[in-house]
């Protein structure tokens, strides 16, 4: 079984001097019965689908609706530019997000991590901290176990859906999987990464799951980046030493305890939100209009 | 959950419920069929029926019909490919009674005349439930081995199914049993931790009372 919470991973971590990611994949080759080396090999899949998704990316596509596609292209020319306010890296980290949330919209081939609407997040902060940093595809692939640990205490204590849990089930556990890798490539201690999760996952808490037309297209692509700069901000306050005062665990209770008081017009369903403004009325009515 | 649920699946946008679960249910339909479909009628039901079109739902149902996975670059050209196969599709749009969902009913015929109607629903992260098969409810996954025996309802089916399967030292991880009436048509659905031999399933074809064997090895 996968550990139900944060805690105690990191009673195991103190207890057997190990990292975070060494007590994640070992439970993990324990529980699905399968060597170190079959899991490392099946983890560098994953990411080199993430940097192909990434490299295969296309500008000039539109997603079917034609609501999205486009952007991460022009987010690339931008940071060209050397002028924005989030400087080179961030605005890095903004343009990957949007061009894997297009690339999703587009069905291109993506890793759903941990959902496909949210498979921006976490390549946008690793790929992006890959090519500026001088760190080994090993420390990302260590880092990626720590995401994925992560990733699994929340679906295990609460849950990981929008149509369970709102967007805060899918964005804000993809940013808090993110900045808990981020912590540990830094060399933070496990400690700071459970801190990195929970101002994470408190930041976006209560955030609702409210697609335009009931596609993973508006305002899901936009919401990737704003989980994948919420977990680099968390991630640099953990690592400067600052503390959430409500541990993880209780962040993820409270994440649940929200989802399940959430209306379900704002779990992906489509019936509110941004999903039943005028204009989301509208673009109903067009695509109705031209497909079926 | 496994680490590889929450870092994966490798997939083709958009949705890991209406394309990749939708994939899924194409592809574990056609393991069902156990041969080459030739065509299909497909009711589409509640949001799968609503927002298919904008997620590639249909493409994704054909796609998996034909064999391709979850991450096949193919998926968003299935149509096209359909077409210069000659498989012959189409799609329905209603409401099917009691449903999750994303629920879809597919009616299939194979080259050799074999049809299956199986009913199924996409349950969130790519994971499905096939539901129906034949009217019959079912539920099971499709993750595991799973023998589907449909029989006469009359004492001795269960000892005959288990004794075969233990013949072959396969070891049963759940059993569900179902009828519609006393002494009319009844299924079992048995999932294995073991691939069963099909031998077993050609013995069991054979049996008197026994109507009919499904088998479906564990889609990956």
């Amino acid at each position: 079984m996968s550990f139900k919470s944060m805690e105690k991973i990191v009673e195991l971590c103190l207890e057997q001097n190990k990292s975070f990611y060494e007590i994640i994949i070992e439970e993990d080759i324990n529980e699905s019965a399968i060597t170190l080396e079959e899991s490392l090999n099946k983890m560098t899949q994953m990411w080199k689908a993430m940097i192909d998704a990434s490299d295969n990316y296309n500008g000039k596509l539109k997603s079917k609706s034609g609501l999205v596609g486009g952007n991460g292209l022009k987010m690339l020319e931008y940071l060209d530019k050397k002028d924005s306010y989030c400087g080179s890296f961030t605005t890095k980290v903004i343009a990957e997000a949007l061009k894997m949330g297009e690339s999703n919209a587009c069905m291109k081939r993506i890793v759903a991590a941990p959902t496909a609407g949210s498979c921006g997040v976490i390549p946008a902060v690793l790929i992006s901290y890959y090519q500026y940093a001088d760190i080994s595809e090993k420390e990302i692939i260590q880092a990626l176990y720590v995401a994925g640990g992560i990733g699994q205490v929340i679906a295990e204590r609460a849950f990981v859906s929008g149509a369970a849990g709102g967007c805060q089930a899918e964005i804000g556990v993809a940013s808090a999987m993110a900045s808990g890798a981020l912590v540990f490539l830094k060399n933070g201690t496990v400690e700071q990464i459970c801190h990195a999760t929970a101002m994470t996952l408190k930041n976006l808490l209560g955030l609702v799951c409210d697609p335009v037309a009931g596609l993973v297209e508006v305002p899901c692509v936009k919401r990737n980046v704003i989980g994948a700069v919420n977990a680099l901000s968390c991630a640099d306050m953990a690592l400067a030493g600052i503390e959430s005062q409500v541990p993880v665990d209780q962040v993820i209770d409270a994440m649940k305890e929200i989802g399940e008081n959430m209306d379900t017009m704002y779990k992906e369903t489509a019936c509110g939100g941004c999903g039943i403004t005028p204009r989301a009325v509208e673009i109903e009515n067009e695509l109705r209009s031209t497909n079926i | 959950m496994n680490i590889f649920d929450i870092i994966g699946p490798i997939m083709v946008g958009p949705s890991s419920s209406h394309t990749a679960g939708a994939v899924r249910i194409g592809l574990v339909t056609r393991h069902l069929l156990a041969q080459e479909p030739v065509s299909a009628t497909i009711t589409l039901h509640g949001s799968f029926s609503a927002t298919g079109f904008g997620h590639g739902t249909q493409k994704a149902i054909i796609a998996g019909l034909l064999g391709m996975l979850q991450d096949d670059m193919r998926i968003p050209q299935s149509d096209v490919i359909a077409d210069q196969l000659g498989f012959e599709y189409n799609f329905e749009y209603k409401t099917i009674k009691d449903a999750h969902p994303n629920t879809a009913l597919i009616h299939v015929i194979g080259k050799n005349g074999r049809e299956i109607e199986v009913q199924a629903s996409s349950i969130g992260g790519g994971r499905i439930l096939i539901n129906k098969i034949d009217g019959i409810l079912v539920n099971f996954s499709g993750e595991q081995n799973t023998l589907i025996v449909h029989n006469i309802d009359q004492p001795g089916h269960v000892a005959e199914v288990t004794s075969t399967l233990s013949h072959k030292s396969v070891n049963i991880a759940t059993m569900q049993l179902f009828r519609d009436a006393r002494g009319g048509y009844a299924v079992m659905v048995i999932e294995t931790d073991q691939d069963i031999p099909n031998e077993s399933i050609d013995w069991l074809n054979h049996l008197e009372g026994v109507i009919k064997v499904t088998y479906l090895s564990a889609v990956k």
